[in-house]
Formats: C-alpha cells, structure tokens, sequence
C-alpha cells in the first residue's frame, strides 16, 4: 500500500524536459505482447492498493500498480469477481497492465470485456498533469469517455494510476459440458447459442471438443443442463484456468502464436496450422508456420483481423495495420495525451 | 414546404453560398430555409432552450452527408446533428449561423445477423424498432430507454442512453460493436469492428456518449441478446422512501443483479396511476419495481429470494405481476412517468445525476428540504440499481420568476450530486443545459485535455460548438460565481 504518484508525475515532468521516452511497467508480465518495450523504465507496480470497496456498490477502485492476485482475493471474499475474467499471464500481473492492455478471459462475449468493466480512472498524461475522468458510478455520461479510451492502449496515452472497475458477484453455480466434434459444428454449436436463452459464460473448442460453460443459479444451470443434456465434466475449473492463462500445451507448440479475431460463426478458416477457439468462436489461435502476410489476407478475407501473438518472425506490424485516415487519427489523439511522444514509444504502433 | 428561401433577409455571403451550395447537393425538399419548416427542429425535449438554424438538411445517403460536412467544412459553418429530438439535455440546439442536419430520413434496417448476434442499422432508426426487426429471431437489443418508441438509435449512441435494464444489460456503449461515422472534413471512417475488438485504440467508447461533438453517425452495428425465457416483475411498497432505497442494497448484497431494479416516490406513483391506471398502491411513500429474467426454474429461484429481502427490508406489501399483461402494466407506468408527471404541472425539469447508492437517503432528505425551501415539488423517478436519479421538478413557467428557481434548484442537486462522489449526468447528457456544472465535476486540466480531444477529431471547432466542454474562460466567470468547498474552483485563470 504505497501512494508512489508524486513521484511519478515527478518522472514524466522530467522525461519531457529531456525528452525521454518512458517504458511503463507494471509487473512486467506482459512484455512480450506489441512491440519490444524502449525507453527508460518508469515503475509503476510500487504504485499499489485497493483504495475503496464496497460489495454493494459493486465497484471497486485500486492503486493501477495493484496486483492483480491481491484485487481477485479481495473480490473472493465477498463473493464477487472481476466480470471479465482477465488473463494474468505471471504471478506479478498489475492491474495497471491488465487494463493497458485490455485482455479479457474466456467470459468476454458473455459478460463483457476490460473495456466494459471500466468506470473510471486517474492518470498522468504526457503533460505530467493528474487527471481524474469518469468516476465510480455506474452511470456516468459527463465529459468524453476518456477511461475507457485507456483500455488496450497499451500505456501510449498516458500512465493510468487508479482505476474503478465494476465488479459483480459470482454465479452461484457451475458446470461445463462437453461434446466431441469437428470443428464446423463446434462453430455451429456455439453460434447457435447466441440466439437461446441459456445462461452460457465460457464456450471454446479445443482437440476435438466443444466445451460449454454454463453459470447462474442452481436452478439456472440445472435447467439449461436438461435442455442441452451432454456430458458434464467434473472439476472443469483447471481446464478453464489454464486456457484463460495460455497453459495448455496448445500454446506452447513451439510454433508462432497469432490471435485472430471473426464474427462467431465465421466457417473454419483455410489457414494452415493449428486451431484453438475461444469466446465461442469470436477469439481463435492460431499455431502455424505460414508467413504472416498470408495469415492476414486469410483473415482479412472473413471480416477479421490479426495479431502476433508470441514467437512469430519480427513483423513490421505486430497489431492489425490501420487504414490511412484513421491511423491518422490515432496520432492526432496520441498526440493530444502525449505531445511530446514520450510514453511506450511504438509500442502498439511504429511511429505512435 | 419551401426550398427557396425568399422569406431570409440579410444572408452573409457565406450563407448564400453555404445555402445555394446545399440546394446543389441535395434534391428539393431537403433543405429547408423557410421559417416556418425551421421550427421543428428549434428544439430537443428541452425546450426551454429554442433557437432556429439558418438551415436544416435531410439528406438520405451517407455520400449525401459526405458532402454536405465537405461544404460546411469548406465554408467553415458549425453543423449540429439531430436524431428524433427527444435529448433532454439541448444537445440537438440548433445555431443560428449553422446547418442543422437531420438523420431523420436514415430509418432502413440493413441487415440482422442471427448467427453473429448483430444487427447493422442506419442512425435514425428507432430504438424500439430494432427489437421489434429482431424479434423473428428470438433476439432483442438490450438499452431500452424510456422514450424508446420515439428516440433514434443515434441518439442514443451520441448520449450513451440507457435504460430500466441496463443494471444486468448495460448501457449503449455496452452494446454496439461498429461504427460509421463522417467527420467535419467528410471523411468516412469506420468505428470498432463486427468482431468482439478492434485494432487500435477503443474508438468506439470515444464516440459513445460524444454528444455530436466527434463525427456524424451514419451507421451502427449493435449486438442482439437471446429473449430470456421468462421475466417477471415485483412490485413493493414502502412506507418510506429510505427503507426502499435500503433494499436495494440488500438485494444486491445477496448476490442477485435484476434485469431491471427502479424506484418512484409517492408523487412520481400518483402521477403515473392517474395517468395509466397501472395498478400501483397510491398511498405508498415509494415503490420498488424489480424485474428478474431468466430461465423459468430461475426466475422463480430469486422470486422467492426478493420477496423475502423486500418483506424483511420493510416493504408494506410486495406483489409479483399476475401475467405478462400486469408486468407491462407495471413497466408502462415506470416508462409514463415523465409524461405523466407532465400531466399534472405546467412544466417540469428533468434533472439525471448519478450517485453512489449508499448515499441515496442522505440525497433524497436533502431534496426534500430544497422543495420545500423553493416552494417547487418534486417527483422522484429512480433507476435505483445503477444509482441515477431523476428528480423532476415541478413549476410553471409562466409564474414570473420560477424557471430561474427551478433552473437553481436543479444546479444545486447536480452539485450535491459531485459532492457525494457522483456525476451531474447519468445518461441524458450534458448538452447546453449541464455546460455550467462541468466546471464543478472536472478542473481545467481535464477540461484542456477533453478540448484537446476534440480538436484531434475537429481541429476547427465545427461541431455541435459550445455544448458538452465548457470552455475554461466560461468556468472561470461561473467559478468567480459559484464558491465550491470555500475554495475558488480554477483558480489559475483570471477572473473578468
Ligand atoms: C420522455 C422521455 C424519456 C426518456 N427516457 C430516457 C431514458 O430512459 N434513458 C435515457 O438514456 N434517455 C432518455 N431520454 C433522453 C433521450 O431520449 C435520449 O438521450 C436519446 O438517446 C436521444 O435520442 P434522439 O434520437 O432523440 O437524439 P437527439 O435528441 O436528436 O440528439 C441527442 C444528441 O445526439 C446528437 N446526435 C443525434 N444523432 C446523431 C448522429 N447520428 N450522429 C451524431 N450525433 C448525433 C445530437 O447532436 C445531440 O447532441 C428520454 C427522453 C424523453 C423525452
């Protein structure tokens, strides 16, 4: 429990003196997404504490430099969870980190991603001034949504140092089915669901089965169990652990990992390698050896985009390239946090 | 309807080119100059404030609008964007040197895509609208806000409305995946994806909520939900306003999120009886309305559950909606409550904080002491779940002197709102009429940074100017009136 943010500001207002690019970091557990991390380091995990929380206001609000470990056993004790089931990746994830980079677990098309979770923040932008945006209601309209615009930005924007999260209880119940088939009906299977009435929070399909989650009540799941019928794994808890944590030995096949994101019920793709799909269709990885450029037209072909995961060749473009006009964009607000370009300098994007 | 306009005296050449130039571009009959074809759009819901443009455009195709923001770009003329009208903010305020450009006429659904759980509409179709296209599939688009039969799924885009069910469903920004959007420049430029993320930065948040102020919506993909299976609604009443605001913790505290979970005090529940006969107990001080949705065995799982944590939290009596005629019964008086509030006074204002909920019976006492200070009742409607009030105030506009009241009446709930660690807006906006409080809820580096983002989408301030940011000059004569705290808020600017 430390408040480290004088400090910091302390740093920016520095770095933009002499003009040099700052690396955040946080836990130091998601290094190897984006490009390579330059800079000098500015720490950001000492920054750390939940600040405020109150289960029945369904919000809590933490130091960004929080681990994430320490804000899941708290939620725990009461009960409750973060609704978007974010992935670690390392013991020392932060929440900092896990917001920069908008990463949300298996329960994302069912209960809402990073962004959707986030109500609001303080941060230090490029002009080493703390900013406060949003809040910690759920409803909250006034000014733009500059919070949420702080989800996946991997830190170009600004250096994030509380935030308040929506928070939700826990379902009272669990159960995971499972059903052995070709992939086109998984993609089937899953989509149809989108369209019924069921209590589903997880679905990905993965060496030959459809897994289903489902979560509620009691009386909820047990009804959608009848409705469905199929078989149920017993503690099905670890399976879902190690697919939010990328530690099944799928994704760790040694070959180049991409993520690749369609619509849910996008046909399987003719892309050489190896499948596994998540958020029921809508997240799929991809272990393979083809050349990136081939990857992104196959992609590109269903509506979709790509990015390198881990151990691909280096790539010019590590995240979906932009289209002109809108990458222009990107560097007009870029520059209207960071005028001076000095926080995770081309980290999504060269020149961002 | 009149498309020339011999009636407008003393155009600048600017605007004869700007009108000249529109008449080129569109066919006849979508312009419109003439006064009387003007007042229409001489408001949002807000009436209170009414100004007319110099012209309204009505064009039906995006390539229509891409030229339309090209030559206003051009002639450096502010364009304000327009939906149904139903804003309760002045956020659709025309300017009287500026083109008023209504989406009225983008009303065609483009496709649902069951498979994908999507639908791509164009901006002025309406809310209810995409339910009712997606109902052949068994699917809904969650954010129903009350004035959901009329108001334009650009509209709420631009507000980031909400709704009864937005405690369990969310609001818009919740439920949209793409946009398209055209700048002041009239570039065309999609927004977020079909897919779950997007590539870059979460443009799509940005846009939600911008009020106009970004770009022109032209299209938007929204995701559809499956119909649960069954919902329900209970009823209950209390014999005191705090008691029900106690129960709504409590029912959360069980680890049970409603679909839906609203509130109405003894005025709001006369007015809405009398005016749709919904059944509701007329004596009561407030009532709760909690609706459950789900699988059958689930709903009546936490049936069961509410009742009981209403009963024990005091509620004088609770009563489950005998059919689904009743619980649209009960939700139609919910959903009548601002006209039927506007049956039973002259005027009323709408006012839409938000607080944290714990800190409801010490805001609504505080309400209480203030009607009666200013001599102006109050009808209270809740989305109690999600903490956002809306105290409508009642008074006549004729009676000298009393929209002033009302008006600082208003400004001190809002404030009292930021003070216990909430927000003058929950959903309606900020528009013209919150421009004020916005200088209570962020300090100037936080105002600088939002100008800042807006110049990166419009370097020349075109559109929609003056509403949503405050500019600091205007905070810093508001803060030399209004003392927050004993400290002068934005004390580094000069006062004049
Ligand atoms: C009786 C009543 C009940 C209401 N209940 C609710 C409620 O429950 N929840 C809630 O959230 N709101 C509610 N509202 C407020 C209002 O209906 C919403 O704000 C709604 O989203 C406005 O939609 P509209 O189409 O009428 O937009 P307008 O009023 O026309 O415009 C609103 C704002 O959006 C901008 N805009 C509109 N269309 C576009 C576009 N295509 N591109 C860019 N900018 C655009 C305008 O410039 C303006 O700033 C209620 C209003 C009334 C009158």
């Amino acid at each position: 429990m430390s408040d480290m943010s004088t400090a910091m500001q302390q740093q920016v207002h520095d770095a933009i003196g002499s003009r040099t690019p700052l690396h955040i970091c946080g836990g130091n557990s998601k290094n190897f997404l984006g490009h390579a991390p330059q800079g000098e380091v500015l720490p950001a995990s000492m920054h750390s504490g939940i600040i405020e929380y109150d289960p029945r206001e369904l919000v809590l609000t933490a130091r960004a430099g929080t681990p994430l470990a320490e804000i899941e056993a708290a939620l725990s004790k009461a009960g409750q969870m973060l609704t978007f089931e974010p992935p670690h990746f390392g013991a020392h994830a932060t929440l900092g980190g896990t917001i920069a980079c908008g990463l949300s677990g298996p329960r994302r098309p069912y209960a809402g991603a990073a962004r959707d979770a986030m109500l609001g923040c303080k941060l230090l932008n490029g002009r080493a001034e703390l900013l406060r945006f949003g809040g910690q209601v759920m409803k909250n309209v006034a000014g733009y949504d500059v919070s949420r615009l702080m989800v996946g930005a991997y830190g170009t924007l600004g250096v994030l140092l509380e935030c308040s999260l929506k928070v939700l209880p826990r379902p009272a119940a669990s159960l995971t089915l499972i059903h052995e088939c070709a992939q086109e009906e998984a993609i089937g299977r899953m989509s149809q669901l989108l369209s019924q009435p069921v209590p589903v929070d997880a679905a990905c399909y993965h060496t030959g089965h459809v897994y289903i989650r489902l979560a509620g009540s009691e009386q909820a799941v047990k009804q959608a169990h009848a409705n469905l019928g199929g078989a149920v794994i017993e503690n099905a808890a670890p399976f879902w652990q190690s697919l939010r944590e990328q530690q099944l030995p799928f994704f760790h096949s040694g070959k180049p990992l991409y993520r690749v994101l369609v619509k849910p019920a996008t046909a399987p793709l003719a892309i050489p390698g190896a499948w596994l799909l998540d958020w029921g269709g809508a997240q799929r990885w991809l272990a393979s050896d083809a050349p990136v450029a081939d990857i992104r037209k196959g992609v590109a072909a269903a509506g979709g985009h790509v990015t390198c995961w881990r151990g691909h060749a280096p790539a010019a473009e590590i995240f979906e390239p932009l289209p002109a006009p809108l990458f222009k964009l990107h560097q007009r607000l870029k520059l209207s946090f960071d005028p001076h370009g000095i926080f995770n300098r081309g980290r999504m994007y060269p020149h961002l | 309807m009149t498309v020339a306009a011999p009636a407008i005296e003393r155009r600048t050449p600017t605007q004869e080119a700007l009108c000249n130039g529109l008449l080129a571009l569109l066919p006849g009959g979508a312009v419109l100059t003439d006064p009387e074809d003007l007042r229409p759009f001489e408001c949002d819901a807000l009436a209170v404030y009414r100004r007319l443009p110099l012209v309204v455009v009505l064009p039906e195709t995006i390539a229509q609008v891409q030229a339309i923001m090209r030559l206003c770009h051009e002639l450096q003329v502010p364009v304000v964007a327009r939906g149904a009208g139903t804003g309760l903010s002045g956020g659709a305020l025309p300017l009287r040197d500026g083109v008023l450009l209504s989406l009225a006429k983008f009303t065609r659904i483009l496709h649902i895509d069951a498979p994908n759980a999507l639908a791509t509409v164009q901006p002025g179709v309406r809310n209810l609208a995409i339910s009712e296209a997606a109902a052949a599939h068994g699917m809904y688009y969650a954010p129903d806000p009350s004035s959901q039969i009329a108001c334009t799924i650009g509209g709420n885009v631009a507000e980031n409305s909400g709704g009864v069910h937005c405690l369990k469903y969310g609001l818009t920004v919740h439920n949209i995946l793409m946009l398209k959007v055209v700048t002041m420049e009239g570039e065309l430029l999609s927004i977020g994806a079909e897919t779950l993320d997007a590539p870059g930065y979460d443009l799509l948040a940005l846009l939600t909520g911008s009020e106009g102020m970004l770009g022109i919506i032209v299209e938007v993909t929204v995701k559809l939900l499956a119909r649960p299976q069954r919902a329900q609604v209970i009823l209950a009443a209390f014999d005191d306003v705090v008691k029900a605001g106690e129960a709504v913790g409590a029912i959360i505290a069980a680890g049970i999120i409603p679909a839906g979970l609203e509130m109405m005090d003894k005025l709001a529940i006369q007015a809405a009886e009398d005016f749709v006969h919904a059944g509701y107990p007329r004596d009561a001080a407030a009532i709760l309305l909690c609706e459950l949705d789900g699988s059958n065995a689930e709903v009546s799982e936490y049936i069961v559950a509410v009742r009981h944590l209403l009963t024990h939290n005091g509620a004088t009596e609770v009563r489950t909606a005998v059919d689904e005629a009743e619980r649209q019964l009960f939700w139609k008086g919910r959903k009548s409550a601002f006209p039927a509030v506007g049956r039973i006074s002259p005027d009323y204002y709408c006012m839409d904080g938000t607080i944290p909920r714990h800190r409801l019976p010490q805001v609504l006492r505080q309400i209480s002491l203030w009607s009666g200070e200013y001599g102006l009742a109050v009808a209270n409607v809740f989305h109690a779940g999600d903490g956002n009030l809306h105290p409508l105030i009642l008074f006549d506009a004729n009676r000298p002197g009393e929209l002033a009241r009302t008006e600082e009446f208003g400004r001190r709930i809002l404030q009292l709102c930021v003070e216990v660690g909430g927000t003058i807006t929950g959903e309606h906006g900020v528009g013209m009429e919150k421009i004020d409080q916005m200088c209570i809820q962020f300090q100037s580096g936080e105002l600088a940074q939002f100008h800042a983002l807006k110049a990166a989408f419009d370097p020349d301030g075109l559109l929609n100017p003056g509403k949503a940011v405050p500019t600091l000059h205007r905070c810093a004569e508001f803060g030399a009136m209004h003392v927050h705290h004993g400290q002068l808020s934005h004390p580094e600017l000069e006062r004049f």
